[in-house]
């Protein structure tokens, strides 16, 4: 489904501050497949998930989604693509604030122009799905973490995307709130979706969810 | 309804939800913008309907005034004067008229006297200014002593007040009968202090000012639009004046507003960056902002412009009174008639409305840029 190529990625390439994030990365992902990233802080994984999820481009290499090349399209066209295919859950979760849940959910369907009603019904959905309906009309600020993650769950399918990208699902949450996650996880495969995730985490890494794991470090490919 | 108009109005949904969750920089930011719009309307309203006002006034008075110069200066009309201007075509009716200053001590300002034909001033009566009547205290049938440049004492009988519509002008105005006039300022027996000359067709107006210049070289015709258009030149000095004395209040309240909506906070930006993460397009977060921009400099814009209108037409502009109205000493008392002019407002509008925009769009288009990236490392 997603093959990369060869690819490497700088930042402040050409300043003395230059660093390489990636070093020529080959690899190819198959759909309807959880595979987990593991590696210490550096090791390239975000960067990796950033080039995947279209949110920057490879300073050199080839991205492909389903056949096609990606990597040298225009940020409309990269935009379209990461808003149709990709859902993200970050780290921090990246909530908006003074919002409440259901605003936060709908707010990546808003460019499609989908009527609200459309929009607050798929959220409801969801919410239903990830136990929260209760919460839909609270504030995120004053949610707990394990619900301001399944905010940003929520958030990540409102469009009902291929993809799943999660950055360090897990860094927030205690051991129950992890097991949750990697229960939700699961039915994410079960629907037929491809989950990408970036973690330290042993139980995230050693879940049975997780059909494979693939190693970096100095943001190189390892064989473990 | 189509998608397009749907996303518009999610934009705006959104665009409102973001306003209430930052109330204090808003509500700050509408309060300046609205002083400054409040500021400029006032003036631009007021000095607006003062030149209405001045030309409504001005449509009942002689097309051409007449003077005699001597030296260079005014100088009275000697008694066959209005005979030698004669007949001429266009000319309905030439009227010598009398009119001086007088100086009152009691208020320490001067007042225009002038005759008008005894059918309508009878002798030992005066008709005044609604401006003077207050400030002295006068009303019909009271009586008020003068003492004339010679040290004479003459005692008149108030007929009437004038009209306030006109006050404007008519503040400091004493009419007093002709036979008064003369025995109050001693003046001459048959000499006049100008000629006011009827002109039925506009058009002529100015051929007629010719032909007295070339047929009575020592005198100086005035035309009714010379005057309306120093009227114009006085209110436009003043208005200058205020804004000049208020430019530095502007200057503060506008860099205030700049600040306030350029100045992106921290969180902002990392909206910014969440936006763009989920799926927003550069475009649309500068389609929001625009929204944001537009609903906050509208909102000030109306807010401002409604507090100008009841500030000038309801409350007699007491912000601008001081400077803006009257003349001499006597400040006229009276209420505006409500004028709008489309031009002033569209003015308005642009040199408020558009700065703003401009100063909400370069830094959220500086930010709208930045790679979407940047929100997986926070």
């Amino acid at each position: 489904m997603i093959e990369l190529s060869d690819i490497k990625k700088a930042f402040n390439q050409g300043k003395p501050n230059e660093y390489w994030a990636l070093h020529g990365i080959d690899l190819a992902l198959e759909a309807g497949k959880v595979t987990a990233f593991r590696g210490p802080s550096g090791s390239g994984k975000t960067t990796l998930l950033t080039i995947v999820g279209c949110l920057s481009r490879p300073t050199s290499g080839r991205v492909r989604f389903k056949g096609e090349d990606i990597s040298g399209l225009p940020e409309r066209f990269l935009t379209d693509i990461r808003r149709q295919s990709f859902g993200f859950v970050f780290q921090q979760f990246n909530l908006i604030k003074g919002l409440s849940a259901l605003e936060n959910v709908i707010l990546p369907a808003f460019p499609t122009g989908r009527p609200r009603r459309e929009l607050i019904s798929a959220a409801d959905a969801l919410f239903d799905q990830l136990k929260l309906g209760h919460r839909s009309a609270a504030k995120v600020e004053w949610l707990s973490g394990g619900e301001q993650q399944r905010v940003a769950i929520a958030r990540a399918l409102i469009n009902d995307p291929e993809v799943i990208i999660a950055d360090e699902p897990t860094a927030n949450l205690d051991t129950a709130l992890s097991k949750e996650f990697m229960a939700i996880l699961e039915g994410f495969t079960a629907a037929g979706k491809t989950v990408l995730l970036t973690s330290h985490d042993p139980l995230v890494v050693e879940s049975s969810a997780v059909h494979r794991v693939v190693g970096m470090r100095d943001g190189r490919l390892t064989d473990d | 309804m189509s998608p397009w108009l749907e996303k518009q109005l999610h934009l705006i949904d959104f665009t409102l939800a973001s306003l209430g969750r930052r109330k204090t920089k808003n509500i700050g930011l509408l309060v300046a913008y609205t002083l400054i719009v409040f500021v400029l309307a006032s003036l631009t309203l007021f000095t607006h309907a003062l030149r209405s006002e001045a030309t409504f006034v001005l449509a009942s008075s002689p097309e051409v005034i007449l003077q005699r110069m001597v030296a260079g200066r005014h100088d009275l009309i000697p008694p066959d004067y209005i005979e030698k201007i004669g007949r001429l075509r266009g000319v309905q009716k030439k009227e010598g008229r009398l009119w001086g200053y007088y100086y009152d001590p009691v208020l320490n300002a001067n007042y225009t006297f002038m005759a008008r034909p005894a059918d309508e001033v009878k002798d030992g009566y005066i008709m005044v200014g609604n401006t003077l009547a207050r400030e002295r205290g006068l009303a019909a049938h009271n009586t008020i002593s003068f003492r004339s440049y010679s040290g004479k004492l003459f005692t008149f009988e108030v007929s009437a007040v004038l009209s306030p519509d006109s006050e404007l002008l008519s503040a400091d105005l004493v009419l007093l009968s002709e036979n008064d006039f003369r025995k109050f300022f001693e003046y001459p027996a048959g000499h006049f202090t100008d000629i006011a000359l009827s002109v039925a067709n506009p058009q002529e107006v100015r051929n007629i000012a010719a032909k007295l210049s070339s047929s009575l070289p020592d005198s100086r015709p005035i035309l009714r639009e010379e005057v309306l258009r120093t009227y114009q030149s006085v209110f436009d000095w003043r208005e200058g004046i205020v804004l000049t004395v208020l430019a530095g209040a502007i200057l503060a309240f506008a860099i205030l507003a700049w600040e306030k909506a350029s100045g992106l906070s921290a969180e902002e930006k990392r909206e910014i960056g969440i936006l763009k993460a989920i799926g927003w397009e550069t475009g649309d977060v500068i389609r929001m902002k625009s929204w944001e921009g537009l609903l906050i400099s509208l909102t000030a814009f109306l807010l401002g412009f409604i507090a100008a209108y009841v500030h000038v037409f309801h409350l007699g502009a007491a912000v601008f009174e001081p400077v803006l109205k009257g003349w001499s000493v006597l400040y006229p008392s009276f209420t505006l008639v409500p004028t709008i002019d489309g031009l002033q407002i569209a003015t308005l509008f642009f040199f408020t409305v558009f700065p703003y925009t401009a100063a909400v769009l370069v830094p959220i288009w500086r930010a709208a840029i930045t790679d979407p990236d940047a929100v997986m490392r926070a």
